[in-house]
This record gives C-alpha cells, sequence and structure tokens, in this order.
C-alpha cells in the first residue's frame, strides 16, 4: 500500500503523526520521535498563560523576597536576561527543523489576540513547518455561545494574517453546530481541524475535598466521538483532518483515515508504550491495508466517512436508539443534513 | 577629585547609579582571574554580583571570565585565595567582620609571603556582648597586625576608585592589601559614580608586574619551596627582611593615585585635608564619617570658624610624614576620631598612630591630640556630632577618650550634641519613604535614584534602613537628589517630602517628625481624602498644621488592585512622588517610569509591563490633595510600643528600642554584659496580620494541628473545667472535650490576633472540611478589624487566667497532646510562615522549662534574639529555655561546652549532696543522684526532689551547702539543644559538628534545613539540592547535597532522625523525643521551607508533603538504642514515592529557575535529580531491611 499523504499542504511519508506531547519538550525527545518513524512532530503546546505565569511569578517572588531586610535584600540571583517569553520554544523549533527531515508542526495556546499573533508570528520566524492552534476556552457565563464561536474565528483570522504557514484548529468537541463552526474556521483561514482536543477536566480528591488536576492518558474507545465528526465532515470542507485522540494500534489509525482524515495523531500510546511503538502502529496500519487490499492511504481516505457508508444514518442517530432497517431510501437521507448535503 | 581636577587622558566613562559594593566589586573582577567567595553582611553583594558575572560570562581585562568559587567558611575562602595566589593567579575575595577575623591566619602568612593581592572588605562590628551586622572599623583594626596594607574609602565613588588604586599599588608594592569601605553606610548607600573604562583599569594595571606575581607562582618546572618552619637563628631576621617594602609602599600607592588622577581626573591622596589652610582645630578620620566632617567643616568655616578635617586613605603602612604635611602647622587641638574601640588601650588605633607621628617627628608644634569614638555598629555620624566636637576642640579642657553620638552617663565621657543641627542645602532635594518591607518601597525608591541619576544635571543618593524583624518589617528609605556630588553620609533630618506607604505606621510612629516646614506629606490611606483627616494621631494633625505640610492621599492598594497587581503599590507610590515632588517635570517622569517599566519587567512579559502601565496610568487621577483645617482636631495618641502591665526593663528600655527611640538610652540603662530578659516578645502587639485565624468550636475536632503548625505560637489551646467559663466573654468559645470520661471538661482553642502574622499555615494543616462549603475548616482566615481585634484582647485576657494545663498529665506522645504544653518559643520576628520556628517552639513546649539552647548565627538568632524583643520565653513557674549565641562557625562546640558544664554542675552537686547527706538525708540524695528522668512525671518528682533539697539546706551555712545551693538545679536533666541552619551544620560549623558528634556526649542537635544560607540572602550551602538555583550556583547546583544523615549515621552511636513536620508530625514529634531521651549524642534534619525557595508560603506544608512523597526529603530514624535490643536500628519512615521530583519542584522558583539560568542542562540536571532520589531511596530500603 502506498502510504504517502498530504496533510495541511505538506508532504508526509505516511499518516501517523506524533501529536503534542511531553516527548516533544526537548530536542532529544523530537529526535527520538523521528527516528520511531513519525511522518509529522507536532511540538507540544506553548501556553501564553504559562508564560505569563512564570512572568509573573518571577516577578512576584522577586518583589515579594526583596529589600525586606537588610542582610538579605534579595534571595535569588539577578537573572539580567530572564526569558519569560518563547525563546527556549523557538529554539526548539529552530534546532528540530535543522535537524529533521520530516515536518515540524508547532502548536499554540495563547489567550489574547496579541498573543496569538505575536508568538504566531515568531514561530512561522523560526521555521516551523505548520501551526496547530491549540484552542481552548472557557467562557465566562455571561457569553453567548455565538460570542465563543465568533472567538475562535477572531482567533484563526489573527493568525491568518500573521503568518503564511499552514495552519490547522485544534478543536473541542462542544459545538452546538460543528458543521457550521467548521465552515467558518476553514472560511477565515484555518487550512485544517484536528478532532478533538481533550480537555483538561479536574478530579476530585474526596479525602482533601479539593479539586485536582488529572490527566489521564486516552484509551482506544476515545476515538469514537473524532470518528463521528470526522466521517460526518469528510468532503465537506476544503481542508486537511487530523484524526487525534485514541490511536494505540494500527488499526485505529486506519478507523480515522476511512473516516476521511489525513493523518491519525497518536500521543497517549507513546507514553504507554514508549516512542518506538509508532513504528508499530505504522507497520500494522500498513498491515491492515495491505490485507484489505488498499492500494494506498488516498484510496483510503473517507471510504467509511458518511458520505461513502452504506448507511449514513448510523451516524445521525441520537443515543441508542434501535433503528433495524431504514424504511427511506438511501438517497432521502442526505436530505435532512440542511447545508451538508453533498457537495 | 580634592585637589586641582586635572583633565581625564584616556576615553571618558560613563555614569551609573550603583551601591559601594557593586563599585568594589566591579574593579575587583575585572582585575582579578580567581574570586573566593563566602556570605557574610554586609559584604555579600560583592560575592554574589562576582558569581552573577561569572555565570553571564562577563570577562575581566584579560578576556578571562574568572574563577569564582565559593568556599565553606571564610576560612576556607582565604586558604584559596593563598592558594591561587601561589600558583600565580591575580586571586582576590571579599569579606567582613567575623568573615575577616577568620581570614586573618592566612593574611599573616600572605604578607609574610609578600603576595600581591586585594581583599575587599565592607567593614563592619564584631561580635561582642551581642552581634552587630552594622558599620565600623573593628573588624579591619583586627587585622592591622597581619602585614597588610590597608586603603580605607569613604564613599561610594572612592569604593570603586581606591579598588584599583589598591589593586595597581598592590602589584608595585608586593603587599597584600585590604581595601575598606563603611559597611551599610557606603557598602549599601546607592550613588550615581562614574565608572572607570576598561581602557583606564588596564592603563592602571602594569602588564609587567602581573606577569612577575604569575612567575612568582609555584611552578615544577621552576621548583622552589616557599613556607618553610624557621629556627630561632634566621626567622627573626627573616620578618625584618621585608620591612623595607613596607617603607615604599606609600609613595607607590600615591604614585598609583596620580596616574589614577591622570587618568580620570579624580585625584586622591594618602592624607586628605579639607578646610581652612590655617585652621586652628582639625578633626582626623577615615571612612565616610570624613564625607559628613568635611560638609560640615565647610558649612562652620563659611559661618566664621577655623577649622579642618584630615581624611586618611592610606592606614597602614602608615606614613607620619605625609600625615603631618596634611595637617595645617596652625592646629593647636586635634581630635582623632576612631570608628572602633579598643578596650584597655591608652587610646584607640588611629589616635595612638597620630600622637606616635607628632611624637616622633620630633616637631616643636605639639598641637593637643585627644580621641574619640564615634559611629560603632552604624551609629550615626551626623554634622551635629562633628560640630559638637569641633566645640569641643575649642574648650580649654577638652574631654580626652570621648565618645560622640551616645549618652555616657557612667563614666562622663560622651559629648553633647545638637540633634537637631542642620547644614542642608536648599538646593538638595531631601525625601523619606516609609514602608513595608514586602510593599517594593525600597526597590521603587532605588529606582526612582536611577531614574533621577541619568538626567545628566542631577546626583542621586539613597540610603535604606531596615528593622529587625523579618515579618511585617518596616522600611525607611532616605532620599537626596541635587545638581552636585551629595557627600551627606548621615540621614536626613529635614525632608522637604514625606512619604508614608503603609497607613498603620501613622498609628505608631511620628513619621513627620522628619517633616520640614512647607513640605509634603504623601499618605497611601484606605481613607477617602474627605474622611482622612479624623483617622490620624493628634500628633500628625499638629504637625500637618504647624508646619503648613501640603497633604496628599492616594488608595494605592486599590489601583493596585484594580491594575491587577495584588498588594505591590511600588509603582504606584513612585508615581505619586515624581508627580507632586517636582524633582522632574511630572510628564517627563511619568515617561522615565514607563521607560524603567518597561527596561525592568520587558524580558518578564509584557503582560507584566502592561499591569505597570495601568498602575502609572491611574495613579494621578486617583492621587488627592486633602484640605487641611486650620487647626488639629483629633485627640487619638500614637498606639504605645508596649501593651498591658510590663516588666520594669521593658517599660525602661524595651519600650524605647521599639518606639525608635534606642539612639537616646542612656549607658545606666544598657546591660553591661549583653544579658537581657526572656519572654520580651509577648509585649510587643505588632498587629502585622490584614487576616487572622478564626476559631469554629463546633467543627473542631480538638486534633492541634493548628497550634503544631503554627510558627509564631499564636494558637493556644486549654483544657478546663466549665465552672470556669463563667465571666468568659461574649465571644469566647469553648467545646466539650473530645474524648470519654471528662463530662465537665471543655476545650477551648484561642488566636493572639495581635500577634499573628496571617500566614495561614493553620488552615492549611487543619483536616476538616465543612460538609455543605468544603472550602470552610474548623479555622478560617477572616479580614481582620478593630472590632475583631477587641474580641481577641479580651479572649486572650480570659484565655490567660485559666489554669495552666498540668504538664505531668500531658501525653507527650501525641500531636493532639502537645497542644497543651506552653510554647517557650512565641511571637518571633520569623518571616510569615517560616518553617523553621515549629520546631524551635516544639521543643521549646517538650524540653523548655529545663532547656539550654546554643544557637548557631544565623535566621534562628536573628528571629530568636535580634533587639528589642526576644520570643524565648518562661512558663507559668518562670522556667524557659536558657539561650546564647556564640558565632556561625563554632555552634556545636559551644553547645557541647554548655553540656559538658552543665555535667560539671551535676557532678559538683552530688558530690556535694553526698557530703552532705546526713544533714539532707540519705535516701533523698540517693534519689537525687540515681532517679530515672526520661518521663515528664519522673521529670516533675524530681523537681520535688530539689525543692526538698533546697528546702533542707536552705538555713545551713557550711561552704558545701552555699555551693550546693547553687548547683541543686542540675540534678534536673538538663536538655542541650544545639540549633541552626544548614548553612552553619553543612559547611561552616561542619567540622566541629561532626566532632561533637564523636564525642559521644548528651547533646541534642537540631539542624533547621532549608537548603540555603536564608539569612544572609539565598546563597548555596553544601545542603542546596542538585538542579535548585541559589546565588553562587546560578547554573543550578551541580552535584548532590551532602548525606549528612548518613555521616552521622556511620558513627553508630548517633541517634539520628530526618523530619519533616508539614509532612507527618507525628513522626517528627517521635523523633525529637527519642533524640532528647536518647542518652548520647543526637542529630536531627528538619526540612524547613523557606522565602528562599520561591514558594508561597502558605503553601509550605504542602511542599513539605511533596517532598517526602517524592523521595526527595525521606524520612527516617536511627536510634542506636534499638541495637541493645538486636532490631535494626535504623527506620525508613517514608513510604516508596508514589511522587515524581517534579511534583515537587515544579512549585518551586528554585529549581523552575534552572529553566532561565541553565538551559542546556535543565532536563539533564533534572533528570539526575530524580535518578539520584531513586537511588538514595533504594539504598535506605537496604538499610531499613533486616535486622
Amino acid at each position: 500500500m502506498e502510504l504517502k499523504t498530504k496533510y495541511l499542504g505538506l508532504d508526509l511519508e505516511h499518516p501517523i503523526v506524533a501529536s503534542p506531547s511531553p516527548v516533544s519538550h526537548n530536542f532529544d525527545g523530537v529526535r527520538h520521535l523521528e527516528d520511531a518513524g513519525a511522518a509529522a512532530i507536532v511540538l507540544f503546546s506553548l501556553f501564553e498563560e504559562q508564560i505569563r505565569f512564570e512572568s509573573e511569578s518571577y516577578a512576584y517572588f522577586d518583589h515579594m523576597s526583596s529589600n525586606t531586610f537588610a542582610e538579605s535584600l534579595s534571595f535569588f540571583p539577578k537573572m539580567e536576561d530572564f526569558k519569560a517569553g518563547p525563546d527556549d520554544y523557538l529554539e526548539l523549533i529552530r534546532r528540530s527543523v535543522r535537524a529533521c527531515t520530516v515536518p515540524i508542526i508547532a502548536s499554540l495556546n495563547a489567550t489574547s489576540p496579541e498573543g496569538w499573533d505575536d508568538y504566531a508570528r515568531q514561530i512561522e520566524q523560526a521555521g516551523a513547518a505548520a501551526l496547530e492552534l491549540n484552542a481552548y476556552y472557557i467562557p465566562d457565563f455571561d457569553q453567548t455561545s455565538q460570542q465563543v464561536e465568533q472567538r475562535y474565528v477572531d482567533m484563526v483570522s489573527i493568525v491568518r494574517k500573521a503568518v503564511s504557514i499552514p495552519i490547522a484548529v485544534k478543536l473541542c468537541p462542544y459545538f452546538s453546530s460543528m458543521g457550521e463552526i467548521a465552515h467558518r474556521l476553514v472560511a477565515a483561514g484555518a487550512n485544517g481541524l484536528v478532532l478533538f482536543n481533550r480537555l483538561y477536566q479536574p478530579d476530585f480528591d474526596l479525602d482533601e475535598h479539593e479539586v485536582h488536576a488529572a490527566l489521564e492518558l486516552s484509551n482506544p474507545t476515545e476515538i469514537r466521538l473524532p470518528l463521528l465528526w470526522i466521517a460526518n465532515l469528510y468532503g465537506h470542507l476544503p481542508c486537511s483532518m487530523a484524526g487525534t485522540t485514541g490511536v494505540h494500534k494500527g488499526t485505529d489509525a486506519a478507523k480515522y483515515i476511512l473516516a476521511g482524515a489525513d493523518v491519525a495523531m497518536t500521543t497517549s500510546s507513546l507514553l504507554k508504550n514508549g516512542v518506538n511503538h509508532l513504528g508499530t502502529i505504522l507497520d500494522d496500519f500498513k498491515e491492515w491495508g495491505d490485507k484489505h487490499s488498499y492500494e494506498s492511504v488516498n484510496q483510503m481516505r473517507g471510504a467509511m466517512s458518511k458520505r461513502h457508508v452504506i448507511d449514513p444514518a448510523a451516524f445521525d442517530r441520537a443515543n441508542y436508539v434501535k433503528v433495524l432497517q431504514s424504511y427511506l431510501p438511501k438517497r432521502d437521507l442526505h436530505v435532512r443534513t440542511g447545508r451538508w448535503d453533498p457537495i | 577629585m580634592k585637589s586641582t581636577p586635572q583633565a581625564p587622558l584616556a576615553i571618558s566613562s560613563h555614569l551609573e547609579t550603583i551601591d559601594g559594593n557593586e563599585a568594589a566589586a566591579y574593579v575587583a573582577y575585572r582585575v582579578n582571574e580567581v574570586c573566593s567567595i563566602y556570605p557574610i553582611t554586609p559584604s555579600s553583594t560583592m560575592a554574589e554580583l562576582a558569581d552573577q558575572w561569572a555565570s553571564e560570562g562577563k570577562k575581566n581585562i584579560w578576556g578571562e571570565i574568572p574563577d569564582v568559587v565559593e568556599m565553606q567558611s571564610e576560612g576556607g575562602a582565604a586558604g584559596t585565595v593563598h592558594g591561587s595566589l601561589q600558583g600565580g593567579s591575580l586571586t582576590t575575595t571579599f569579606t567582613a567582620s567575623q568573615g575577616l577575623l577568620l581570614m586573618i591566619p592566612n593574611m599573616y602568612r600572605i604578607a609574610g609571603e609578600l603576595t600581591s593581592c586585594v581583599i575587599h572588605v565592607a567593614a563592619r562590628s564584631l561580635a561582642t556582648q551581642g552581634l552587630s551586622i552594622f558599620g565600623d572599623h573593628q573588624d579591619v583594626m583586627a587585622a592591622r597586625s597581619t602585614g597588610f596594607a590597608q586603603l580605607c574609602s569613604g564613599s561610594v565613588q572612592e569604593a570603586h576608585d581606591l579598588a584599583l588604586v589598591a589593586q595597581a599599588a598592590t602589584l608595585e608594592c608586593r603587599l597584600p592589601f585590604i581595601h575598606f569601605f563603611d559597611g551599610f553606610r557606603t557598602s549599601h548607600e546607592v550613588s550615581k559614580v562614574d565608572i572607570i573604562s576598561d581602557e583606564n583599569i588596564r592603563e592602571m594595571i602594569d602588564e609587567d608586574l602581573v606577569i612577575a606575581h604569575r612567575r612568582r607562582g609555584l611552578n615544577p618546572d621552576n621548583p622552589f619551596i616557599r613556607g618553610t618552619a624557621q629556627n630561632p637563628d634566621v626567622a627573626f631576621q627573616s620578618r625584618e627582611v621585608a620591612s623595607i617594602f613596607y617603607q615604599r609602599c606609600p609613595a607607590i600607592v600615591e604614585k598609583a593615585m596620580e596616574k589614577f588622577g591622570m587618568l580620570t581626573g579624580r585625584n586622591y591622596r594618602l592624607f586628605e585635608y579639607f578646610g581652612s589652610k590655617n585652621a586652628d582645630r582639625v578633626i582626623i578620620l577615615m571612612g565616610s564619617g570624613a564625607d559628613t566632617a568635611r560638609e560640615t567643616c565647610e558649612y562652620l568655616n563659611a559661618k566664621g570658624e577655623n577649622v579642618g578635617v584630615v581624611q586618611v586613605h592610606l592606614y597602614r603602612p602608615f606614613s607620619a610624614e605625609r600625615l603631618l604635611q596634611a595637617i595645617p602647622k596652625t592646629a593647636t587641638k586635634i581630635a582623632v576620631l576612631d570608628r572602633t574601640k579598643e578596650p584597655g588601650a591608652m587610646g584607640e588605633p588611629l589616635y595612638a598612630d597620630v600622637v606616635n607621628a607628632y611624637f616622633e617627628s620630633g616637631s616643636p608644634i605639639m598641637p593637643r591630640i585627644l580621641s574619640g569614638r564615634y559611629g560603632l555598629c552604624s551609629k550615626e555620624f551626623d554634622p551635629g556630632m562633628v560640630k559638637a566636637v569641633f566645640d569641643e576642640l575649642a574648650k580649654e579642657n577638652p574631654k580626652n577618650h570621648f565618645t560622640i553620638g551616645i549618652t555616657d552617663d557612667i563614666m562622663g565621657l560622651s559629648l553633647d550634641f545638637d540633634h537637631e543641627f542642620d547644614i542642608e542645602s536648599p538646593d538638595v532635594h531631601r525625601a523619606i519613604f516609609y514602608g513595608l518591607g514586602a510593599d517594593g518601597t525600597v526597590g521603587a525608591n532605588k529606582n526612582t535614584i536611577k531614574i533621577i541619576g541619568e538626567d545628566p544635571t542631577l546626583f542621586a543618593q539613597g540610603y535604606f534602613l531596615y528593622d529587625s524583624k523579618k515579618s511585617g518589617s518596616q522600611t525607611v528609605s532616605h532620599l537626596r537628589f541635587g545638581p552636585r556630588q551629595i557627600r551627606s553620609a548621615y540621614l536626613i533630618k529635614n525632608a522637604q517630602f514625606v512619604a508614608c506607604h503603609q497607613f498603620n505606621f501613622v498609628e505608631r510612629t511620628d513619621v513627620l517628625h522628619p517633616a520640614q516646614k512647607g513640605g509634603t506629606f504623601l499618605l497611601n490611606s484606605h481613607y477617602p481624602a474627605d474622611q482622612v483627616w479624623d483617622h490620624l494621631p493628634k500628633i500628625m494633625q499638629e504637625q500637618i498644621v504647624n508646619k503648613k505640610l501640603r497633604f496628599f492621599v492616594i488608595d494605592a492598594s486599590s489601583v493596585a488592585r484594580h491594575a491587577g497587581m495584588g498588594n505591590r503599590t511600588n509603582t504606584i507610590m513612585q508615581t505619586c512622588f515624581f508627580a507632586i515632588s517636582g524633582v522632574l517635570p511630572r510628564d517627563q517622569a511619568i515617561e522615565r517610569i514607563k521607560y524603567s517599566i518597561k527596561k525592568t519587567y520587558g524580558k518578564k512579559g509584557e503582560e507584566v509591563v502592561r499591569k505597570n502601565f495601568d498602575a502609572v496610568d491611574h495613579t494621578i487621577a486617583n492621587l488627592i490633595e486633602v484640605k487641611v483645617p486650620k487647626t488639629a482636631t483629633g485627640t487619638a495618641e500614637l498606639i504605645k510600643p508596649v501593651a498591658g502591665n510590663v516588666p520594669d526593663f521593658v517599660k525602661r528600655i524595651t519600650s524605647r528600642i521599639i518606639a525608635g527611640e534606642g539612639d537616646r538610652i542612656p549607658l545606666s540603662d544598657i546591660p553591661i554584659d549583653g544579658t537581657y530578659p526572656s519572654a520580651t516578645s509577648r509585649w510587643e502587639k505588632r498587629n502585622i496580620a490584614d487576616f487572622i485565624p478564626l476559631w469554629d468550636s463546633e467543627l473542631c475536632i480538638q486534633c492541634g494541628n493548628c497550634s503544631f503548625v503554627c510558627p509564631h505560637g499564636v494558637i493556644r489551646t486549654r483544657l478546663f473545667d466549665k465552672e470556669l467559663l463563667s465571666g468568659a466573654p461574649e465571644s469566647f468559645q469553648a467545646a466539650p472535650i473530645e474524648a470519654k470520661g471528662f463530662p465537665s471538661t471543655l476545650y477551648t482553642l484561642q488566636v493572639y490576633a495581635e500577634d499573628c502574622t496571617g500566614c495561614s499555615l493553620c488552615f492549611e494543616a487543619c483536616p476538616v472540611r465543612d460538609r455543605v462549603q468544603p472550602g470552610k475548616r474548623a479555622i478560617n482566615l477572616i479580614q481582620k478589624t478593630d472590632a475583631i481585634i477587641e474580641a481577641s484582647r479580651e479572649r486572650t485576657t480570659f484565655f490567660e487566667a485559666l489554669p495552666v494545663n498540668n504538664r505531668s498529665s500531658i501525653d507527650f506522645s501525641t500531636v493532639r497532646g502537645t497542644q497543651f504544653l506552653e510554647p517557650l518559643f512565641e511571637f518571633s520576628g520569623a518571616c510569615a510562615g517560616c518553617g523553621e520556628t515549629p520546631y524551635l517552639k516544639l521543643i521549646s513546649q517538650l524540653f523548655g522549662d529545663r532547656m539550654i539552647v546554643a544557637n548557631a548565627t544565623g535566621c534562628s538568632s536573628i528571629y530568636g534574639a535580634n533587639l528589642p524583643t526576644t520570643p524565648w520565653s518562661v512558663n507559668s513557674e518562670g522556667r524557659g529555655p536558657a539561650w546564647s549565641n556564640s558565632l556561625f562557625e563554632d555552634n556545636a562546640e559551644f553547645g557541647l561546652g554548655m553540656r559538658i558544664s552543665s555535667d560539671r554542675h551535676r557532678k559538683t552537686a552530688g558530690k556535694l549532696a553526698q557530703e552532705l547527706a546526713s544533714e539532707i538525708g540519705e535516701d533523698l540524695v540517693d534519689d537525687l543522684l540515681n532517679a530515672t528522668q526520661i518521663t515528664e512525671s519522673q521529670i516533675r518528682l524530681q523537681r520535688a526532689r530539689v525543692d526538698a533539697l533546697k528546702a533542707k539546706i536552705q538555713d545551713l551555712n557550711s561552704p558545701a551547702a552555699k555551693m550546693l545551693r547553687v548547683v541543686a538545679d542540675s540534678f534536673v536533666r538538663r536538655s542541650v539543644w544545639i540549633v541552626g541552619g544548614d548553612g552553619w551544620a553543612y559547611d561552616i560549623g561542619s567540622g566541629g559538628l561532626d566532632h561533637v558528634l564523636s564525642t559521644g556526649r548528651n547533646v541534642n542537635i537540631l539542624v533547621m534545613d532549608t537548603e540555603v544560607y536564608s539569612n544572609t540572602g539565598g546563597q548555596a550551602s553544601k545542603s542546596t539540592p542538585l538542579a535548585a538555583v541559589a546565588k553562587f550556583a546560578n547554573g543550578g547546583k551541580q552535584i548532590n547535597k551532602k548525606d549528612l544523615a548518613l555521616q552521622a549515621i556511620s558513627y553508630g552511636n548517633v541517634y539520628v532522625a530526618r523530619v519533616a513536620l508539614g509532612a507527618n508530625p507525628q513522626q517528627t514529634l517521635t523523633a525529637f523525643r527519642e533524640a532528647e531521651a536518647y542518652n548520647g549524642p543526637s542529630l536531627i534534619l528538619a526540612y524547613s521551607h523557606c522565602i528562599a525557595h520561591g514558594i508561597n508560603m502558605e503553601k509550605g506544608l504542602e511542599q513539605q508533603q511533596l517532598a517526602v512523597h517524592s523521595g526527595y526529603w525521606p524520612l527516617l530514624r536511627y536510634n542506636p538504642e534499638v541495637r541493645q535490643s538486636d532490631e535494626n536500628p535504623f527506620v525508613l519512615d517514608s513510604a516508596r514515592p508514589s511522587l515524581k521530583f517534579k511534583d515537587f519542584s515544579d512549585n518551586e522558583l528554585r529549581f523552575r529557575m534552572l529553566k532561565q539560568t541553565n538551559p542546556q542542562q535543565v532536563d539533564q540536571m533534572m533528570q539526575s535529580a530524580q535518578t539520584s532520589i531513586e537511588q538514595r531511596f533504594r539504598l535506605y530500603e537496604e538499610m531499613a531491611k533486616g535486622k
């Protein structure tokens, strides 16, 4: 099977891509991902909030502990060239781009329009092949869903104006109308969508009665939600799609490609099994494709999208309503989807 | 500078606003290849800067980065200096006070071998009857016989210039130099300095001399021996052979000064003379006092007096010839002022030298020469004092060996002086700022000086005072700005501008005393402009009215909050100063503030800059001028410095020190030998917390955790009979005891709100969660109000009247039990939420009534005994810890001495009791000598026996009985505690500690391990962990901390424990009790979270838990006694790590900074740290296995 594919306009040797993870926190990790066979590497996310936190916490401690007592006018070495900005991240991009043959895709999570604009520019200048916008926003109670959606669209517009490299938007799955917002994001300049962002979901510590950060690795069953939407969106948007979450085996990757994704991204399985597991996923993926007589990834892509499956209604059913067999002719099934009629 | 200025020949330099330490270090770093360092106040900054510059890759004038190495003590630093010099490298060090004393042995060597080097000293007093971190010349005078030349600078500019002159001279004359300047007054004064260009520095350093120095170094290709042992035949001659070098030295220094003058236009002489050419009275002195004397001299001469001042630069070798040339022949009376004291001498050193110079000169003119002491321990030396000295000289029979600046009502040696005498020029703008340590006032003022200093037409000076507390400390900034260089090395007495950045200060301090008539007063007030007047004390109102002050207020806290800056009001108050002081045009000033903010915070992120800009922009709109009434209308008095029915000493002396009147306390009121009463912090109700704990008796489970962890001893509990509840204040809370079988017993918990720092550790330690509101606990922080304080006072009074719980009926073995023990360490001035003080409080509760403490110098000696008050307290019986501090380096030995002495008394008492057995009773004597004293009830029984003994011998008059009465108390087992920090235990006192452990004597050593030199500002110690950033470890500590526990365990007979009170209080308690009960040496390593870790101090306990659960700080106990029962003495009290090191380290700035300071190695170092934690834990697990 021919494995070559395109994602965000980038030529990739195959569709297995390393998504943001602690592995890419340093240059050695990036090299390891390439050596393990990743077709592209999405670096860990640069968080504007983290940068702010670092700078503000240093300013706070510098302030709180300085000039308070005659013997200890400070408690930390002076850092004349304190780097609270994205310097380290940009340097990682530069080094990775120089050293790797696979595309290096940066990931950004900003919290302000200025942040999106400024950091995106710097990332492009550092040589990233593309930029993934790790968009995640908890709205205030007085914000309407339209305002929230507009915020995402504005984010894309800002970055689109700032850079000429391809941009992908990693979305959360909780939009009221996923198709509509996807269209708007693409119209605003997104070259691709990454489905989905696994959101921060805190846990409770019942002993302490406290809320704790708890990020669990994904499991294979989590593939279903993104699978649903990739299959739904396939063929409706002039952009790339990446399936992420729940890719633990080659067959998981195959599902995403079958649904319509250009690439399948994986992190949890690498954290669980080691970076070299990426090669195993790729081998399994290829083996499955060969076994099922696919000639290429391009041929495989979208084969099980809503457009192409025998029973598209399987994607639309509310909950687990048992429908044995539709009484409607297949062609009529498309009518209910409104503006998502086949192109 | 002092004589005719000459045009500089070389490339012009540039101006910078820096302090004296930086001024000296700037030169020292550029002209040396090796810096061997160790921190000591007030010189630490020099070493810190050298280390920082090296880590930043800054180069010396030879294009190399000097090697900067931190040693374990100043003695070690000196040894390294010596060795490096013998290796032929240009080498320096920086020190002060005791540090210089520790260097003396090597200094004799270095000088004896004619080795070129310069030691830069921020001169400081020596520890005698007490420790003082402040400036005088006691240290350099103690080193004057070492053979080092001594060159003294009197100002920040001079510290910069003469550092270079010293280096040039040492290379030529081969004598090593001490270059010194006054600690704090010069080392910490911020001033505008003309920085010497590198070209001029190179011009001053003769490369041939550098080569000659290098050639004298040890070299196996050209071997020789140096440092022989010499016999009487040649040793004397060897000592004399170098005398010629001392004779040549003054001329060489003079030559270097001349060359320096040619290069820079700043001219110096060995002895500078200022004043009338035919002066009849002359003062001779050195250091920063010279500028004050010069200024006053000029003022007095302008008023028609005929006086002069000689400033000594080169003190050793002493050039009598040049001195006499400097003094006008017309001088008939000379006062030689020494900033030191040599008890028992005919006079102080400089005086003796001046007298001798005249005597040996054979001069027919012999003026009358008087000796005076001034300015010891940074005692203020101001124009009024200078005038008093000149006035004294004018008398027919002036006092000799006088003192100035104090009131000597015992010997009558002090001179009276005019406290209000003022010579300040009207074109110098003077401003005083009262701030809180943590509110950024000093930092903002340093910034203001820089901003103004950037104006080429203005000169600026800043000097800052800090109080003795580490929490809620007050700072006072003295700033001068003027059109010419400012030489006023003394505090401002008349300020055109006074700002008070904390409203509560005006309730306690007469902040307007130094306000000049017609001046401006700026107050940060939460009361609006139309209400603030009514909240001012009467004395404030009177001064505002009488001095016709313009009065402005701003609610800076509110502006800061709105700008998202939390409690950081510094930028706001700084903007106010510029807006109303008129030092610079307002718009220009604001523009410069913003530029400065951008410069300071630009790299820290746009958000920080934006918030500061917002604060600046909103300041002007919120700055309101108060319409001042024509008369004072208030009646409120200033809050008294101490409260309650205070003891006489506290009333007469302590209260005056607290009130800032210590300068005026006469000698007769001062303890003669440094002995002060205990239990004085309880009278100083500081009221520094904005939020205080409130107990919820219904939710409380009476576990005692809050009381256990309280660093300040403000949470007290008692059990009492419910019948005693009658008469309790309405707000007094009590609950039935959480135990069966005591139906009439109530439990109460009292928060001493006025002594609380609001650290919130009690809240963090509370295990209770309200079922409906999990955020609520059994103890919660609430905003303090006057009503709350008043109610708290009432409750405290009632609480203190309740009977103290009987120690013998308290379960010492549980955390719950300890809460009922009186803390005999209370209300210290340590940082809010201090990680050390809970340990001290605990030992004071457990053993305080029979405890002697040897305390190493450091944080614990400062919050433990920095006047005016001490937290070491007494119990209801009047017993309590007896405390003393010797030095930093000798604490283990000091404590061992206490043990030996205590045992000696015990032996003497035993011997005497046996001698008197027939009168005392055989049985009682037998019990006194042999009774077991482990448990509290056994101790109580022994106390009863001692009382019985005293009763039996009280009427006996035999010598044995008299002596026995003195030592009888030693029958009660004494608990000797040797306490200190890691700087002492791991570094400077390591050898002594090791030796004391090896003696097998029964001492308890408590190391409160903050893993850094906390007191001097966060320098790395051998306890600093791998990957932590600290001063002297800018790129992160490269190796693991020393495992002191394993080192001690290797003796086999030492009880060792590693504890973390926040992680496992019960293990801590058990370890403390086992250690104390063990009849041999014990060592407890106690994890102490610290402000120097860069943590939110409210989360200190949580960090302790993370430290333990990540395996970073594994808890253990090694009890040699267990071996007797054939068990494994090593117990690992920590479970296998359940967290990663990162889970702990990510919360601490000291580790997070590594990414900034050493990005190349951060990942590898953090991984190494994790690996070493795992390796150590495996080792401990192995040790804990089997028997």
